[in-house]
């Protein structure tokens, strides 16, 4: 053992070349490095007011960490379903809708633009992680318990949720009343910091918390890579999946709060659309196999920040938001192209043969 | 090229990252022999075979084929095939959703069209051949795992080669079909062909086998007529030292005399799960070893499952201690002080991508509680001690439990077990397609934990190892407990007399 | 242990099962509902207007048999109709360039895709995310306002019918209206017939079943796994390339919209036509079934009055999950024998 140690001490570096880590940070380096040569401005933070005089933050840091919230809290969610389950939920951005959908139902009553709210916030916000995780259930049981591969599963409420999301509010777009409801997704008097970067910060402390005084990582890990031992050694992995669709209900129902904060509503047929794509990004991004068994949640909430940083620096070049999807792509592939074992082999092959051939020179 | 010889395979070398698999490894195999090709686990003989096959692009030195001039270069597995290199792998490889037909002629044939009645027609007529009892148009899941495996042997051997590989062909099938096995062998072996045959069994090779190249630790060790090398020199060669006399090591193991000796730990009545044995009764004593023998598919297996709770319970009153419990799934049986070690290691057993450390604390960890995780410093210490105390051969306790050879692997499990402190351990084939300084090593382990008190289920094929360590015997046929033989009756005539059911009483 | 002979494999009694309930439902339609159900040309009504998606989906059972799938192709086909509207309305372009423009887009995302995940072992998932927002940002990139296709040759071209014999019926003035099929069903009908040749009856089509069952055997019983991904990634996209001209002349003009969401229908479809997404059992057959079905299924939604666009996605769903949970019934029975 102490012969190990001695090891890993010798060869940190070698040690964050293989980590996960390691393509999500490059990825981050390489956006900022790209960034500080093309225009160093980006990097400006201004502190300003906003209309209410309170003080704000602003600059493109600070609202790639803004936008990227919601990303981040379901990439949390969404690496926990692929380790436990091998498969991805594509229906995040659904049941965004739903619960949304939901807490507004709750907020506004029946009425379609309320003077008042009609129940306090956090009635309304628990409503919503009811409805996130119900959702998360239902999702779960088909995969656990019907055997369903989880993208087709999910497919189901992929296809309905926005529907149901509409029936929940008679199809009408109700308005929430009041200031303190936009904090959520705005600002919080006093304090410059975007809260929807603080949400984040406090989700990923919470699963931090979580990860580290259970066996959450454990069993997750162990039923995503043989659920056949998990089993014999007295697990029960239908029950540890649909804990992990659970959690990602409450993410989405988190996420939910942010985006419907955003603006005050929800509009169900394009609110977080095509989110769970980025999602799935970020876990794959974060070097998850997608296919199950071992993960590691910061990477893919580095890479949350790094899709949503790459979004921005699109921006900046005045990229239309429409044609945005084609410059993601373009960047994605290489990424991955140059993160896949294959091509890393190949690169270590090419390079030792170098300094092979260099060393008969020599 | 040797003379009559029909491969010869010179210096060959493989490296993995941090593993020399193979170090200038010569092989030759002659027309019509039959060559064993022995060695522990990690010995590099199925790194040689995957070599050969094209699974692995060798790093070094060249294979020569006869008619074939100069060295010829195998890169895939479609390669070897075209060479007249066909291979019977130790696990099943086909494809379980396609018919038996297709599974014998897919990836072999030339032109595009699928001729679906003269393949259905030519796999029966070579079925029939071969008196397996298959259909040609059936899928091949719903098939034995035995069947499958002759299917694929039906598969190597219809191939037009000219050598043939048994990569441990024989650990799922039972006497007789290693019997019809062998009978194929001969055939082809007069038929010219040259046979690579890798087994565990000695048995087996010193039934059918002509030349031995022993390997250890990734290097020859050298090249032996059979005649010229009894039994004990092979095994003290693939060892690398001379063996303890195995038969001795009953004698080692001392009864438990402590407290509560002779009470009875478990007990169940009519026990019966939905694997489809017959009710069973059985008990046992506290630090007694007991076995279950039988036939391949006798519900060995499914009767152990039973017990802890691994299939689905549908019968029975079982008492622990005296103590009526109910125990119908794994965590309940775990709680109840029983451990399992399963049949499959790589299926039921091992979490491969997960580190030696995190395998070997799984079960103890999960008696502990979801809320109340070891501490890093606290599973390390288990680790190093049970890495130690089972001398595990690993690089390290973050190595991921895949990267070990079996036999280690096997000890992981072994250890993870023994680390959630069990009463009773039920041990299900634990020696299966491990090396031999491991199989002695496991059964030394089973006699000194009796020794201490724990009572132990042991359940192996081969009956040396049970009457060596058991001193009781449950006997099964066809799914149900047919007689149990403790004493005097211990021996292999009595055992084997039994299962066939000639004299019962 | 297990000699009794089964007389459907699972694979068959998933399209047996696809094919009676299509029809079942069918006919509770013409029965219950009558109206526009009773005339054959429903039917083919409902078959023009899911030609392309037919084709499409095709393409996609093929990538999901091999244990794979394409998320791109609702971004391709959009791609498609606005290129092949562009060259038809501002580059004066014929049918046929449009056509090769079509077949080529088609081409080159197969190409790309198949080498990534074949040769490279990159997740076909992410792969073709990648290429449905490439292709679905080029599409605003190339244009952004919808066209309206008037060209006259094209038009002509879409507007070809076959007359089906026998199947009219006499109108209430009492003159006989013929049913009609538009040249992209045939075009359809051929390509799952083409499909359902090569995947039952070449060794090329029964690689894609082998390396879906189980990649690391088929490599061992001497098949080239890689090329055989590749191909599949390959056919599937000029499948969509294929099905994506078909879906334009049926519509007739380019949007940014156009194609949203038939990914997901065609995997849909896919699935309830027997395709599992585990690889290595389908048939296109039961695909082709499996658009009509959820086809029919709006389409009875929207004729029992429920014509709230909501509609069509719960039920769709609803039955979306009915077939999932009869598979994973028939699948966990079958494996229990």
């Amino acid at each position: 053992m102490a012969k190990n140690t001695a090891a890993k001490k010798q060869n940190p570096l070698s040690s964050l070349l293989h980590s996960q880590m390691m393509i999500p940070l490059v990825a981050l380096a390489l956006l900022l490095v790209f960034n500080l040569i093309m225009d160093p401005t980006f990097f400006r933070i201004t502190l300003g007011t906003n209309s209410d005089g309170n003080p704000v933050l602003s600059g493109n840091l600070i609202s790639a960490l803004n936008n990227g919230s919601e990303l981040a809290i379901l990439a949390i969610g969404m690496t926990l379903v692929t380790a436990a389950s091998g498969g991805q939920d594509i229906s995040v951005g659904a049941t965004i809708a739903i619960s949304g959908s939901a807490m507004l139902r709750v907020l506004c009553g029946t009425e379609s633009s309320p003077s008042s709210l009609a129940a306090p916030i956090i009635l309304g916000f628990l409503v919503a992680v009811l409805a996130g995780m119900l959702c998360g259930a239902f999702n779960g049981i088909l995969v656990a318990t019907f055997r369903i591969q989880p993208m087709i599963a999910t497919l189901i409420l992929y296809t309905a949720g926005r529907s149901i999301a509409a029936w929940i509010n008679n199809n009408q777009l109700p308005i929430v009343p009041g200031k303190a409801f936009t904090y959520f997704g705005g600002f919080i008097p006093g304090i410059p910091m975007p809260t929807p970067f603080l949400i984040a910060v406090l989700c990923i402390i919470v699963i931090a918390l979580v990860m580290k005084f259970t066996n959450l990582g454990l069993y997750i890990q162990s039923v995503g890579i043989n659920e056949n031992a998990a089993k014999l050694n007295g697990l029960k992995p239908a029950f540890i999946k649909i804990l992990s669709f659970v959690i990602l209900g409450v993410c989405v129902a988190v996420a939910a709060l942010i985006k419907c904060s955003r603006t005050s509503t929800i509009n169900y047929s394009v609110v977080a659309q095509n989110i769970e794509m980025d999602a799935i990004l970020a876990v794959a991004l974060g070097g998850n196999n997608l296919g199950g068994g071992k993960f590691n949640i910061w990477a893919s909430v580095v890479a949350a920040y790094v899709i949503q940083l790459l979004t921005t620096t699109l921006y900046k070049f005045k990229v239309s938001s429409d044609a945005l999807p084609a410059y993601k792509a373009v960047v994605v592939i290489l990424l991955i192209v140059f993160s896949s074992p294959v091509v890393k082999e190949k690169l270590s092959q090419i390079s030792k043969r170098r300094k092979a051939a260099a060393k008969e020179v020599g | 090229m040797k003379e009559n010889a029909v491969l010869e395979m010179k210096n060959i070398t493989k490296s993995f990252p941090g593993v020399l698999a193979l170090q200038n490894v010569d092989f030759t195999l002659c027309e019509g022999e039959i060559h064993a090709l022995m060695g522990e686990n990690g010995a590099g003989k199925s790194t040689l075979i995957k070599v050969l096959t094209g699974v692995y692009n060798k790093d070094g030195g060249d294979v020569y084929l006869k008619g074939k001039d100069g060295a010829v270069s195998i890169r895939s597995p479609q390669d070897a095939q075209d060479l007249g290199i066909s291979t019977v792998y130790q696990e099943i490889t086909l494809c379980p959703n396609l018919t038996v037909a297709e599974n014998m002629y897919i990836g072999r044939e030339k032109g595009w069209r699928q001729n679906w009645k003269k393949m259905n027609a030519d796999t029966n007529r070579i079925l029939e051949s071969l008196g397996i009892p298959a259909k040609a148009t059936q899928q091949l899941s719903s098939c034995s795992i035995a069947i499958q495996q002759m299917v694929a042997i039906a598969r190597a051997v219809d191939m037009d080669c000219k050598v043939l590989i048994l990569d441990e062909p024989t650990s799922s099938l039972d006497e007789q079909e290693v019997e019809k096995l062998f009978g194929l062998m001969r055939d082809l072996k007069a038929k010219g062909v040259g046979i690579i045959f890798v087994t565990h069994f000695l048995d087996q090779v010193y039934e059918v086998c002509d030349k031995i190249t022993v390997l250890r630790d990734g290097k020859l060790v050298g090249e032996y007529v059979i005649e010229d090398l009894p039994r004990v020199e092979l095994v003290s060669k693939m060892l690398g030292k001379d063996l303890d006399d195995m038969a001795e090591i009953k004698g080692e193991g001392q009864e438990y005399t402590g407290e509560g000796a002779g009470t009875v730990f478990y007990e169940a009545e009519g026990l019966q799960s939905n694997a489809g044995i017959q009710p069973f009764d059985f008990y046992i004593k506290k630090g007694e070893v007991n076995g279950f023998t039988g036939l391949l598919g006798s519900g060995r297996s499914e009767c152990v499952r039973a017990i802890f709770g691994a299939d689905h319970v549908t019968n029975g009153k079982v008492k622990i201690k005296g103590k009526d419990v109910k125990i119908t799934n794994p965590l309940e049986a775990m709680k109840n002080g029983i451990a399992y070690l399963p049949e499959d290691r790589k299926g039921d057993g091992i979490i491969g991508d997960l580190s030696v450390r995190e395998n070997l604390i799984l079960a103890a960890q999960v008696l502990r509680g979801f809320c109340r995780p070891f501490s890093r410093a606290e599973a390390e210490k288990a680790a190093d001690e049970y890495i130690r105390l089972l001398e595990i051969k690993t690089a390290s306790q973050d190595t991921p439990i895949k990267s070990l050879s079996g036999g280690n692997q096997q000890k992981v499990i072994v250890a993870r077990w023994l680390f959630a402190h069990p009463e009773y351990l039920i041990l299900d084939e634990p020696t299966r397609g491990i090396d031999i300084g491991t199989k002695t090593e496991i059964q030394k382990l089973v006699l000194k934990l009796a020794s201490e008190g724990m009572s132990i289920t042991f359940i192996s094929s081969e009956t040396d190892e049970m009457l060596r360590t058991c001193s009781r015997l449950v006997v099964m046929r066809d799914r149900k407990m047919v007689g149990e033989l403790t004493g005097d009756d211990l021996n292999q005539n009595k055992i084997m007399s039994t299962i066939a059911g000639g004299d019962e009483a | 242990m297990n000699k009794k002979k089964r007389t459907l494999s699972d694979a068959n009694l998933l399209l047996l099962i696809t094919i009676v309930v299509f029809v079942v439902m069918y006919a509770c339609a013409v029965i219950f509902l009558g109206g526009g159900f009773r005339k054959a040309q429903m039917f083919f009504n409902i078959l023009d207007a899911n030609a392309g998606l037919v084709i499409t989906a095709c393409g996609m059972s093929l990538v999901m048999i091999t244990q794979g799938i394409d998320i791109s192709i609702g971004g391709v086909v959009r791609l498609i109709c606005m290129s092949c509207a562009v060259n038809l309305e501002l580059q004066n372009g014929t049918p046929f360039t449009a056509f090769l423009i079509a077949m080529g887009i088609g081409l080159a995302f197969g190409v790309v895709q198949g080498f990534l995940v074949a040769y490279l072992e990159i997740q076909p998932f992410i792969v073709s995310l990648a290429g449905m927002y490439f292709a679905k940002g080029l599409t605003t990139i190339i244009h952004t306002n919808p066209i309206s296709v008037t060209n006259e040759a094209f038009k002509a071209l879409s507007k070809i019918e076959f007359i089906l014999p026998g199947l009219g019926y006499y109108n209430k003035k009492g003159t006989y209206i013929n049913t009609t099929i538009e040249l992209g069903s045939v075009l359809a009908i051929i390509v799952v017939i083409l499909m359902f040749l090569m995947l039952r009856y070449t060794k090329f089509g029964r690689n894609f079943y082998a390396v879906g069952g189980n990649k690391q055997s088929a490599l061992m019983l001497g098949i080239n796994v890689k090329r055989t991904k590749f191909m599949s990634h390959l056919i599937c996209s000029l499948l969509a390339g294929f099905g994506g001209f078909v879906y334009f002349m049926h519509i007739g003009s380019a949007a940014t919209s156009n194609a949203n969401g038939m990914e997901m229908n065609a995997i849909a479809s896919s699935i309830i036509g027997g395709t599992l997404l585990t690889g290595g059992v389908g048939n296109v057959i039961g695909t082709f079934f499996g658009v009509l079905s959820l086809n029919t299924i709006q389409n009875i939604v929207s004729s029992i009055g429920l014509d709230d666009a909501w509609w069509t996605g719960i039920t769709i769903a609803a039955m979306l999950c009915l077939f999932l949970i009869i598979q994973s019934v028939v699948m966990s029975r079958t494996k229990k024998k």
